[in-house]
């Protein structure tokens, strides 16, 4: 880019409140999905692979496991899936890691670089559809083996209560009333929830709901990461309510996973 | 054969500062304010929605007087240029020095090149570790940086104002007591302070983690004024 000037157009091209459009009018070789290699090309890329969005009484909770794999090799054991897309609101993925983070810095941009042009934030219905085209822009990847599958939860302050929507590599955008998950590991992750999931679930339940769910999916799915009690490493989740978006500390999670160890795994034949 | 009528340079760029300076000597003042809290930014300004402070970037901040559409699209530009050196580069990449830059070019190219010079003045404000990290800069309708230090008054009353803040500007303010003061030399020399619903305050804090842009409006500063 050009630092000494500043980026001004005609009426005709502005891209308005659109960081997206701005990016293809100024640098098009920077938006995501341009020039895309995928796994019929043969090299090894990197995926995430489970996470998950309960709606709890308050708000939302995201989690997501910790493994990132490159065909049957394990690429990453601390990789993170779960991010804030602004103060309000998470996004987690599950699929092509390089992409993804491409899309979750996109979107995190977007929804800020909306926020400071207009002067207020998107509605969170307008947030999932912004998410919803970047998803479709990445199509083209998708069919060459690059999909990412994005969760988009959070607050909605307008309606005051948690909200979760999910996607599929197409752009396809559906609201959860519930809950979600997505990634190999997302069906047990999913069966396990719908097992236990209940209408004004509390902060504490849902946080060690998703926890479990993503040890569940661990447990089945070869791809999902589970807790590494030799490293220390355990998922990632995130909460957000009328507070905001937070993640929870490494030393909550891992005494709540402590405490998960040596449940149902053990004896009951799963 | 007509002949051109031959005009100096001179000429030409003084009718071009004399007629900025006019449209922005009409507008309200404002003024920006190191405090021991964070840079405060403090306008007379009666509208609720057409905003003269903005947030730029996560420690960056935005302020112009003079012609609303002009410093809008300033303002505008201003994130465009930021965000899209953060996506390229890195969040701590961006900082108010190049914008200053960036804006300075954008006004002397207009100022030289177009019809009419943009009847603006701006500045660019960037919260540091510490008052001495602060940086303000104040930019001229010519293209003219200021690199300020401690406060920074724009607009048409600025001298007079400038001058009645110089006698009671002090280092380490607390973030109320700068905007206090900000309202109260925004008033005039001898006039009552401004009340809250003609002003519009904007400030950076310093221990903000990550966007440090708040407005302070409604009744949080009703509050703050009051008390």
């Amino acid at each position: 880019m050009n630092e000494q000037r500043l980026p001004v157009f005609a009426a005709g091209i502005d891209p308005g409140p659109s960081f997206v459009e701005l990016l293809r009018r100024v640098q098009p070789h920077d938006v995501p999905g341009a020039g895309a290699v995928g796994e019929g090309s043969g090299l090894p890329i990197t995926h995430g692979t489970t996470v998950v969005a309960i709606r709890f009484a308050d708000g939302v909770v995201m989690g997501g496991d910790r493994r990132a794999t490159s065909g049957f090799t394990i690429a990453s054991r601390r990789i993170e899936k779960v991010f804030p897309a602004d103060d309000y609101s998470g996004i987690a993925f599950a699929g092509a890691a390089g992409p993804a983070s491409e899309m979750v810095k996109l979107f995190q941009t977007q929804l800020e670089h909306y926020e400071k042009i207009e002067g207020e934030p998107l509605s969170f219905e307008g947030k999932a559809n912004q998410l919803s085209q970047l998803v479709r822009g990445n199509l083209p990847a998708a069919m060459q083996g690059l999909a990412v599958v994005p969760l988009f939860a959070g607050f909605d302050e307008r309606r005051s209560r948690g909200r979760v929507f999910s996607y599929d590599v197409t752009g396809g955008r559906y609201e959860e009333s519930d809950f979600q998950t997505t990634g190999s590991g997302g069906v047990h992750a999913k069966n396990w929830i719908k097992a236990f999931w209940r209408e004004g679930l509390g902060l504490d339940e849902s946080v060690d709901l998703a926890l479990r769910s993503l040890f569940a999916a661990a447990d089945e799915d070869a791809a999902t990461g589970g807790p590494d009690l030799v490293r220390r490493i355990f998922p990632t989740i995130a909460v957000v309510d009328i507070a905001g978006f937070r993640m929870l500390p490494d030393d909550d999670i891992e005494r709540r996973a402590e405490a998960q160890l040596g449940g149902r795994e053990e004896g009951a034949g799963l | 054969m007509s002949m051109p009528f031959y005009v100096s340079p001179e000429q030409v760029m003084k009718d071009r500062a004399d007629y900025a300076r006019k449209g922005i000597a009409r507008g309200r003042s404002l003024v920006a304010l190191e405090s021991a809290d964070g840079i405060v930014i403090v306008a007379e300004n009666p509208s609720r929605t057409l905003f003269k402070i903005s947030e730029i970037y996560d420690r960056i901040a935005f302020a112009g007087v003079g012609k609303y559409n002009e410093f809008e699209m300033l303002k505008i530009a201003g994130v465009r240029h930021a965000d899209l050196k953060g996506y390229s580069y890195s969040r701590e990449d961006v900082n108010a020095r190049g914008l200053a830059n960036a804006y300075a070019q954008t006004l002397g190219n207009v100022f030289t090149h177009e019809m009419k010079p943009y009847e603006v003045e701006i500045l660019v404000a960037q919260v540091g570790e510490s008052t001495a990290d602060d940086e303000l800069f104040h930019i001229l309708y010519d293209g003219t940086v200021m690199d300020e230090e401690r406060y920074t008054v724009l607009g048409g009353q600025a001298e007079s104002i400038a001058e009645t803040l110089g006698n009671r500007y002090e280092d380490g303010l607390s973030l109320d007591a700068a905007v206090k003061l900000g309202a109260s030399v925004l008033g005039g020399a001898d006039a009552q302070a401004l009340a809250p619903e003609q002003l519009e305050v904007g400030v950076l804090q310093r221990a903000a983690a990550k966007r440090a842009f708040h407005r302070i409006k409604g009744d949080e500063l009703v509050a703050l004024l009051g008390s």
